[in-house]
């Protein structure tokens, strides 16, 4: 630590409050962490079949397209903005995908033009809420619809199904010698990209200053339409590859796949520890929360429960992880309100008052909007 | 006259008795006291920190106090919710008054208790009929019907001060509630505040301007370090005298401005233009210049300041930055040409409180930290401590959450990260506000050294000691155009405030 | 003391006041779309509106829609949302087949109860949850669309509910009319009066307004503001179960996947009639005209030559249409009432 020395007093800067244990280790990503192992031994030990290679194969490569899309999410909901369409344009990425090959296009060129489509959704998602300045609530419920609406439009209620092999049997290969999907390659590299934008960018910094003040951020030079409107290009690109994958893996393409999908990612999204308020959160949660729900309901799948109770369980966990945040915050609150009273008191029977630096309570948080 | 818990007599409208009050491990209050009678109008000041806000948070009931007594007209009180506390009979109208925009001037008078008939179907006839009658006995012109939405700050004051009314509210208290009105609307106010004490109400003042204070109150009660400190008529004491109590020393060389080199223009502003907020703004800065820029609320400076920089628009005009036209609407290409703006509101506007102090100090230079375009906690760490250690930042870690610094502490704050982006052009925007007289100091001296080392400084202040003091010359507004452009011999206080008030065709 | 000075402009007399309003509302705008594509549609093919089946249908199908669209605004006005209506709509429409079958005999009038009830005990979790955990209502309502969602179709199994299991009486409620309007018609109108009325005319519902427009201002206002959001729910939540309980006894069947997407057509709905999704606007009118005309397109469009494969896409459009209008006018009557500011200055 180095010690700045001014002409008149040395002032002496420790980088943290607090110690590095407590700051490493009282972080909800650690406890997300913690339950993620918790369910794995209890799984290995109680579930049979769990422990076998095909259950690491089928959990990874059925959850890898929430991964995937759960990896920009993070980013919007950080910036205090909420990406509702991304199940839809896993839909239309697929339909398109299908429509394209169809029609004679080589494969990775349909793919390609899928992935296309997915960010010109996500730069429409990203107009409306930047340029025109609609909440993203709103525009992503329309944009729910409308892209859902135009997949199914598009191919009805039937399936198109023939994908060239070389590629339907790579969606579905795992890396040689091990159990693990080769998905998991690309997902890998995505998630370090992800990581190290998010926490050791420039723009990563801004997106935590975005969200916790949008005007703040402003007056000091971010260009905060920019950056919102790239992750929802980010997110729309994602789960548009994510859809190609998606229509590679169960080798078929329809208007409905994937529907439902944004509860899955934002769940785990918000079970990873990111605050649906904004500027807070870290990748390295997100990725256990995805897991942990992905294991959950693998485990819970063999052990025999259908998935509708295994829907049940992931809107349980949901509501649980905001509400024991929103719990530990008022905990927190009466808690110190205590400690004030009990001073107060003290300091009122004329006892010792301790004289410390001239501390002011803070209002932040006020008047969150619900969303 | 010192206060006297055992006065004989008529009770006391409001009075608290030593009253406590913390927060965790902060002691807002720590002995606060206050007397307020029936047809009076009592002055509170203190400075930032005194504990004048969470006096009146308590007296609204919104904080339970910890210890001591809080007693209406003679009897204890224990309030445990504002709507308690307003069935007593005590409304709070706050420096931003929180209205509901959708609903009409009328619904927002009454919401929560509007007049009903036998079924319980509200009465919109009886609301709107009391509604225009409350408006006839301010003497204001309000239409009762028109949703509030769009309203100025002084026309929403008077709705709360409407509803107080309707609640018969027999104390009211205004917390600095002339921070945003202009000359005629502090009248108007004024005006209202007299004839609610007429009709035998009891006002609480809460303001940092003494000459308001002298004009309107009859007594004035001093807080200081979240205790109390005297209470003394109007008449019988001085600015001076008030001072002394807030602050606790004398207070001798306020303002030690260094005389500086004045330099070449650095920037000149040409015609600037936005209809509705300012029209036609020219002027000059010159390096090692510090620049005045005062005016009434409401003239249009901020707008000007944050034109300049580009966090807002303009619609005709430009602005040339060191011979070199700069592009307008993009702050950050202004803040890579060497401009920055410390705003007007630190807490909302300069600093991102929940985020960490050295993160806060380094959010303008992260770009210029990054190595291969990465950036670390280290790196933010070791350009914060240069920094907060020149400003001599409070702070109790790098990482302690910006929020919980003091008003002086957090300015620094935000001029240390403005400072960082090394500008030539400094612009600041009340950079005093709300904070304690030893850290203004402070900043003076501080704004003083950057002249010295040639920086242009653009200073924007509502107070006029502060703006005669510093400014090489200073500048006057008024409803959005410049009125007149004093040197410092020139600069008195008379003519500045005659170009601030006087419509423009006679300061021609 | 002076008289009254509320300025007087030309041309605000109350009249013309109110015909102005009158003829700029949203209500007015989205009726009129409404009779236009029923004209459209019917130029196109008489029977759309002049069969005794066009006509019925016209009327029928929106009416339940209604009942959740209308609950739906009570949340959105609050600022709030409420994603699980859908599956309240299942669950109780699974849970009146079941009570009919398991009870015989059971009085029509207790099942409407029961419901109802469940209903608004499933709204009310919703709103405990919101207001007192003070967790976005996007976010709960999120989880207990799939909470409840997983208990129906866990409850139900593959199990159908079929026409004959259900009394007779019951489904007539659901097929007959009086003097011409569906039964089903005149009970959603009633319905919607009576919520119209509240939302006008008592304390309670003028708060709900107070609560949309700034949730702070109504905590300082000393509003109840949790009592009042939980009652939104509750009100959502219970007319989701009455609509649950007349789906029975309009369509017959039950399956597991009654009412599903319901609550995107409701939030569609209630958007597109005025009622802003950032709270403090909107009338339960414009949400059931909203049904009307959602409904109405989706039925007109195979006859205007349109697959009906795109009825999502079109739901899409017009909810976005709704919000970039409703921004659009916010942005000019801000400038105009600013603009009015400085006049009277």
């Amino acid at each position: 630590m180095t010690v700045v020395t001014d002409a008149a007093t040395a002032r002496v800067y420790q980088a943290h409050a607090r110690p590095a244990w407590r700051r490493l280790l009282l972080t909800r990503e650690t406890a997300i962490i913690a339950l993620l192992i918790v369910v794995i031994v209890v799984a290995l030990a109680s579930v049979r079949n769990f422990d076998s290679p095909l259950t690491v194969t089928y959990l990874l490569r059925d959850i890898a397209p929430i991964l995937l899309i759960a990896l920009p999410m993070t980013l919007i909901i950080i910036t205090e903005e909420i990406d509702l369409s991304v199940a839809s344009i896993v839909g239309l990425s697929s339909v398109m995908t299908g429509i394209l090959t169809q029609a004679g296009l080589p494969f990775p060129l349909a793919a390609a033009l899928a992935v296309v489509v997915g960010a010109v959704a996500g730069a429409f998602n990203g107009f409306l809420v930047t340029v025109v300045g609609l909440p993203s609530l709103a525009v992503t419920i329309g944009t729910l619809a409308l892209f859902r609406g135009i997949a199914v439009g598009l191919l009805g209620t039937t399936a198109i199904t023939g994908f060239p092999e070389e590629w339907t049997d790579l969606a579905k290969a795992n890396i040689p010698g091990t159990p693990v999907p080769m998905i998991m390659i690309v997902f890998v590299i995505l998630a370090v990209v992800f990581a190290v934008l998010l926490h050791f960018t420039p723009f990563g910094r801004s997106l935590y200053a975005i969200g916790l003040n949008k005007e703040a951020a402003h007056f000091s030079g971010i260009d905060v339409g920019r950056a919102k409107f790239t992750l929802f290009v980010l997110s729309g690109a994602v789960s548009g590859f994510a859809g190609v994958y998606f229509t590679l893996l169960y080798s078929n393409a329809r208007g409905d796949n994937a529907m439902g999908m944004e509860l899955q990612v934002i769940a785990a999204v918000l079970l990873g520890g990111v605050s649906i308020f904004g500027g807070r959160g870290a990748l390295h949660g997100v990725i256990a929360g995805v897991l942990l729900i992905g294991t959950l309901g693998s485990a819970l799948r063999l052990a025999g429960i259908t998935s509708d109770i295994i829907n049940v369980i992931t809107g349980v966990l949901l509501v649980l992880s905001v509400v024991s945040a929103s719990l530990l915050a008022w905990l927190h609150q009466r808690r110190s309100a205590a400690v004030g009273r009990r001073r107060g008191r003290r300091s009122a029977e004329g006892g010792a008052a301790g004289d410390e630096t001239h501390n002011h309570a803070s209002t932040s948080h006020q008047g969150r909007k619900q969303r | 006259m010192a206060f006297d818990a055992d006065t004989p007599g008529p009770p006391h409208a409001l009075e608290l008795k030593r009253v406590v009050k913390s927060f965790g491990p902060v002691v807002a209050l720590r002995s606060g006291s206050l007397t307020l009678d029936r047809g009076s109008i009592h002055a509170l000041i203190g400075e930032n920190g005194a504990g004048k806000s969470t006096l009146v948070k308590i007296i609204a009931g919104l904080y339970r106090r910890d210890a001591g007594d809080l007693l209406l007209e003679g009897e204890s009180v224990d309030f445990t919710s504002t709507a308690q506390s307003k069935a007593a009979g005590i409304a709070v109208i706050y420096q931003e008054p929180t209205l509901f925009p959708d609903l009409s001037v009328t619904e927002n008078i009454f919401m929560g208790r509007q007049p009903t008939n036998r079924f319980g179907r509200i009465d919109r006839k009886a609301m709107r009929t009391e509604a225009v009658e409350i408006f006839g006995r301010l003497g204001v012109a309000l239409d009762p019907d028109r949703v509030t939405e769009g309203l100025s700050i002084a026309d929403q004051q008077i709705i709360e001060i409407a509803k107080a009314i309707s609640l018969d509210a027999r104390v009211l208290i205004m917390d600095e509630p002339t921070a945003a009105l202009s000359g005629v609307e502090v009248e108007r106010l004024f005006a209202v505040a007299r004839s609610l004490r007429d009709e035998g109400r009891a006002l609480l003042f809460i303001s940092h301007r003494f000459d308001e204070v002298f004009a309107l109150c009859d007594t004035v009660t001093v807080m200081r370090d979240g205790s109390y400190v005297e209470t003394t008529p109007i008449a019988e004491t001085t600015v001076d005298e008030l001072v002394r109590q807030m602050v606790g020393r004398d207070v001798t060389e306020m303002f030690p401005k260094q005389p500086a080199a004045i330099g070449d223009v650095v920037l000149q502003v040409e015609g600037l233009t936005r209809t509705g907020v300012f029209r036609d703004i020219s002027f000059t800065l010159r390096r090692g210049e510090i620049v005045g820029l005062a005016g009434l609320v409401g003239a249009g400076r901020s707008e000007v300041a944050r034109a300049v920089f580009g966090v807002d628009t303009y619609e005709s005009g430009r602005v040339v930055l060191d011979g070199a036209v700069l592009r307008k609407g993009d702050p950050r290409a202004a803040t890579a040409r060497g401009i920055a703006l410390v705003p007007e509101d630190r807490r909302k506007q300069g600093l991102v409180l929940d985020d960490g102090v050295a993160r806060n100090i380094t959010l303008t230079i992260r770009s210029k930290l990054a190595r291969w375009g990465l950036i670390w906690n280290r790196l933010e760490n070791e350009a914060a401590r240069v920094w907060a250690s020149r400003l001599e930042v409070k702070t109790a870690a790098l990482d302690a959450e910006a929020g919980t610094l003091s008003g002086g502490n957090q300015q620094k704050v935000v001029l240390g990260k403005w400072l960082a982006t090394e500008p030539i052009v400094l612009i600041v925007d009340e950079p005093t506000r709300g904070i304690d007289v030893g850290t203004k100091a402070e900043v003076h001296r501080l704004l003083s050294e950057l002249a010295q080392q040639g920086i242009a400084i653009l200073m924007i202040s509502s107070e006029l000691p502060e703006v005669l003091g510093m400014a090489d010359r200073v500048l006057v507004m008024r409803e959005g155009r410049l009125t007149a452009e004093l040197p410092r011999a020139e600069a008195t206080p008379e003519a500045v405030m005659f170009a601030a008030t006087a419509p423009a065709e006679a300061a021609a | 003391m002076s008289a009254t000075l509320t300025p007087v402009q030309p041309g605000t007399s109350g009249a013309s006041r109110i015909v102005r309003r009158i003829a700029t509302a949203r209500e007015t705008g989205i009726a009129v779309a409404l009779v236009l594509v029923i004209v459209a549609a019917t130029a196109s093919n008489p029977t759309f509106l002049f069969s005794s089946d066009g006509f019925r249908d016209l009327l029928l199908t929106p009416s339940l829609l209604l009942l959740v669209a209308v609950g739906q605004a009570f949340v959105i006005i609050t600022r709030s949302v409420d994603l699980s209506v859908g599956s309240v709509v299942g669950l109780t429409a699974y849970l009146t087949g079941r009570l009919f079958i398991d009870i015989p005999g059971i009085p029509i009038i207790v099942v409407f109860a029961a419901g109802v009830l469940l209903g608004g005990l499933l709204g009310a979790v919703n709103g405990v949850l919101v207001a007192w955990a003070k967790v976005p209502a996007l976010v709960i309502t999120l989880g207990t669309m799939y909470i409840y969602r997983g208990i129906n179709v866990a409850w139900t199994g593959s199990d159908r509910i079929n026409a004959s299991d259900l009394p007779r009486d019951f489904r007539g409620l659901g097929t007959e009319h009086l003097l011409g309007i569906p039964i089903l018609t005149i009970i959603a109108l009633v319905v919607l009066i009576a919520a119209a009325w509240y939302l006008r005319n008592i304390r309670g519902g003028r708060e709900l307004y107070a609560i949309g427009s700034d949730p702070d201002a109504a905590h300082l206002y000393g509003l109840r503001v949790s009592r009042r959001i939980i009652t939104a729910f509750v009100v959502s939540g219970a007319l989701a179960g009455l609509a649950g309980v007349l789906y029975a006894a309009r369509y017959g069947t039950v399956s597991s996947a009654a009412g599903f997407g319901w609550e995107l057509q409701a939030i569609g709905a209630a958007v597109i009639g005025g009622v802003a999704i950032s709270g403090g606007v909107g009338t339960v009118w414009g949400a059931a005209i909203g049904a009307f005309l959602l409904l109405t397109i989706n039925r007109a469009l195979p006859i205007l030559g349109i697959d009906d494969f795109w009825q999502r896409a079109v739901v899409g459009v017009l909810i976005l249409g709704s919000i970039v209008l409703d921004r659009l006018l916010a942005v000019r009557q801000h400038r105009r009432l600013i603009a009015q500011r400085e006049v009277d200055r």
